[in-house]
């Protein structure tokens, strides 16, 4: 049994320790904010002790109260919008009869997620104020729906061609018209694509930071902005506590995305 | 039942010439017959029973069922439905509600299809499996809920594509004659598309030989392995020897056709007579018949096919024979 074996890289040595290197080069620093949320000194250096008062600071602070108000109703508009968006827009080009063209168009939806966002932020800032559009929270809403819309429609586009036209075809010849069909036998298929779209889109609204900063005006400011705003005054721990929320709500969304997605 | 009338069918593809698939195909189906397609992959017998559910469009030609033109139908309009090879069962729904769908899209009342669903069920002997789901079933089970499921909204005509390709060698028996049971019992036209030979001589009481977007022969089972039209045929359909007409002493020009179970062979003797001279290659043992591979002295290889055990040995000088009444002659 002994002498050569073949090379196999997963016997590499030292190669666990690595893989821990990076897990830690990930996941330290912000390991390193959540612990200092809880620090009780108003040093973000220094631990004093345990404490919740940044997240009662947080929870009194009638301005971040607001800002997260926005941004969660800007991510529920946004999600609903682009999700609806992106089904239809998954349903066309995996289902509509457009023969050639069709690769071409799924790269144009999915250039959003390549463009530097600075350039999409500047050019959606520029289009608005073109128009003469000032509408706070209703224009974050439309810039978030459009660059919401790839990710739903990804997962969704990648669902349908995965299922094949069989099961439909199946319900067409079983006299389905075609509203029925959808209601019946699409949709039903779709909902794990869906909802993981969804969850997905609703991430990253929430998280979103360039856009919304270039197209918030006073009274629509997003969550994140306003952090950055703290944070030019200094890093309290109030940051922290607020970024430690904002973390958590990202990863049991993500989570939810990932579990709801592997349901078939 | 259905009438088919030089339909044609070819698909566009991106930068090659438009694909052919099927060639002014003409068929008669007749109402309560059990009806095959048969052919190699690629023949277009697929395509032909895509154009009957209406999944494709002919590019020309005319397709009727039951007297009316379909070709503006589209599949939930035509009195058709389908056993797809791969079931194509809905896997949210339970077997029952599977069972249901079609009744359901017609807009049945609820009694009616209570009772049409629990006959399917029965019909296909799965009583006991309403409220599963397709995925709990195995690949026999899910076949039987699917001829359910479309057999269930009582259609004019029944299509099977390829339906038993997926089971093993014998739950793929049991249902061929499950199948021809249901077909007598419902007296419902079935259309079945098949590469295997064996399966189309044992169902059907019409079959279309296709190649290549062509309908070569079409007649009994009987009447296509005993009367073969066409060398393709011949060889496709069961065993047959080809033999070139020019090593018999007859027309260059022509092929005889002879089944294995046809050929005599004797002992090699000064009073033997018979079509050619050759001696015994190999012997298989086929358990009640054995098969002698022979080496024509003019170079031809023939089988020959008896009923018992081996009478012959490897090596023995034979004269072969056969009635000329069992022997089809055919072009080159």
């Amino acid at each position: 049994m002994n002498g050569a074996k073949p090379f196999d890289w997963r016997h590499t040595p030292g190669l666990s320790a690595y893989t821990a290197l990076i897990f830690l080069f990930f996941y330290a620093p912000l390991l390193i904010l959540v612990i200092y949320a809880f620090n009780s000194s108003r040093l973000v250096t220094v631990w004093a002790g345990f404490s919740f008062k940044w997240f009662v600071a947080v929870a009194n602070n009638g301005s971040i109260r607001d800002a997260a108000f926005n941004s969660v109703i800007i991510a529920i508009v946004a999600t609903i919008a682009a999700t609806a968006i992106a089904t239809a827009g998954a349903l066309a080009l995996e289902r509509g009869r457009l023969r050639f063209g069709r690769s071409a168009a799924t790269a144009l939806i999915a250039m959003p997620l390549v463009v530097p966002e600075i350039v999409v932020a500047i050019t959606t800032l520029i289009f608005f104020s073109g128009l003469g559009m000032h509408h706070g929270l209703i224009n974050l809403m439309i810039a978030h729906t459009v660059f919401c819309i790839p990710f739903a429609l990804l997962p969704i586009q990648a669902r349908l061609r995965d299922m094949g036209g069989t099961l439909e075809e199946a319900g067409r010849d079983l006299y389905a018209d075609e509203w029925r069909l959808f209601r019946r036998v699409t949709l039903p298929l779709l909902i794990p694509a869906i909802s993981a779209g969804a969850i997905m889109a609703f991430v990253v609204s929430l998280d979103d930071f360039l856009i919304s900063m270039m197209v918030s005006s006073a009274g629509s400011t997003t969550l994140p902005v306003y952090i950055y705003g703290m944070m030019r005054l200094g890093v309290t721990p109030e940051v922290n506590a607020i970024s430690t929320i904002l973390l958590a709500v990202s990863i049991v969304f993500v989570a939810a995305a990932l579990l709801v997605g592997r349901r078939k | 039942m259905i009438d088919i009338q030089s339909v044609s069918k070819s698909f566009v593809t991106r930068d090659a010439d438009p694909v052919r698939a099927l060639n002014e195909v003409s068929l008669e189906i007749f109402d309560n017959e059990f009806f095959t397609l048969l052919g190699p992959s690629g023949c277009g017998k697929t395509t032909l029973l895509r154009l009957i559910a209406g999944f494709e469009a002919p590019s020309s030609g005319a397709i009727r069922i039951a007297g009316s033109d379909v070709a503006a139908l589209p599949p939930q309009k035509r009195p058709v439905n389908t056993v797809f090879q791969s079931y194509a069962l809905f896997p949210h729904m339970s077997v029952a509600e599977n069972v249901a769908f079609g009744l359901e899209m017609q807009n049945a009342p609820k009694s009616l299809i209570d009772e049409r669903v629990r006959e399917a069920l029965e019909m296909v002997r799965l009583e006991g499996f309403a409220t599963r789901r397709p995925a709990q079933l195995s690949g026999g089970q899910q076949q039987r809920v699917a001829v359910a499921r479309a057999l269930a909204p009582k259609p004019s005509v029944l299509l099977l594509d390829e339906p038993l390709s997926a089971l093993d060698l014998k739950l793929r028996k049991g249902m061929q004659s499950e199948l021809k049971r249901l077909q007598r019992e419902t007296g419902i036209t079935f259309v079945l598309v098949t590469h295997d030979q064996e399966e189309a001589l044992a169902m059907s009481d019409g079959i279309a030989v296709m190649r290549s977007g062509d309908v070569l022969q079409v007649g009994t089972p009987r009447d296509i392995y005993d009367n073969p039209q066409d060398r393709f045929v011949a060889d496709f359909i069961g065993e047959s020897n080809l033999l070139p007409g020019a090593l018999l002493g007859r027309d260059p020009a022509k092929t005889i056709v002879v089944r294995p179970e046809h050929i005599v062979v004797s002992p090699a003797s000064d009073d033997a007579t018979g079509h050619a001279r050759g001696a015994v290659s190999a012997i298989t043992f086929l358990g009640s018949d054995t098969l002698y591979e022979i080496v024509l002295e003019e170079g031809a290889r023939l089988q020959s096919r008896s009923r018992g055990r081996a009478a012959l040995a490897t090596g023995d000088r034979v004269v072969v024979d056969w009635a000329r009444d069992v022997e089809r002659e055919l072009a080159n």
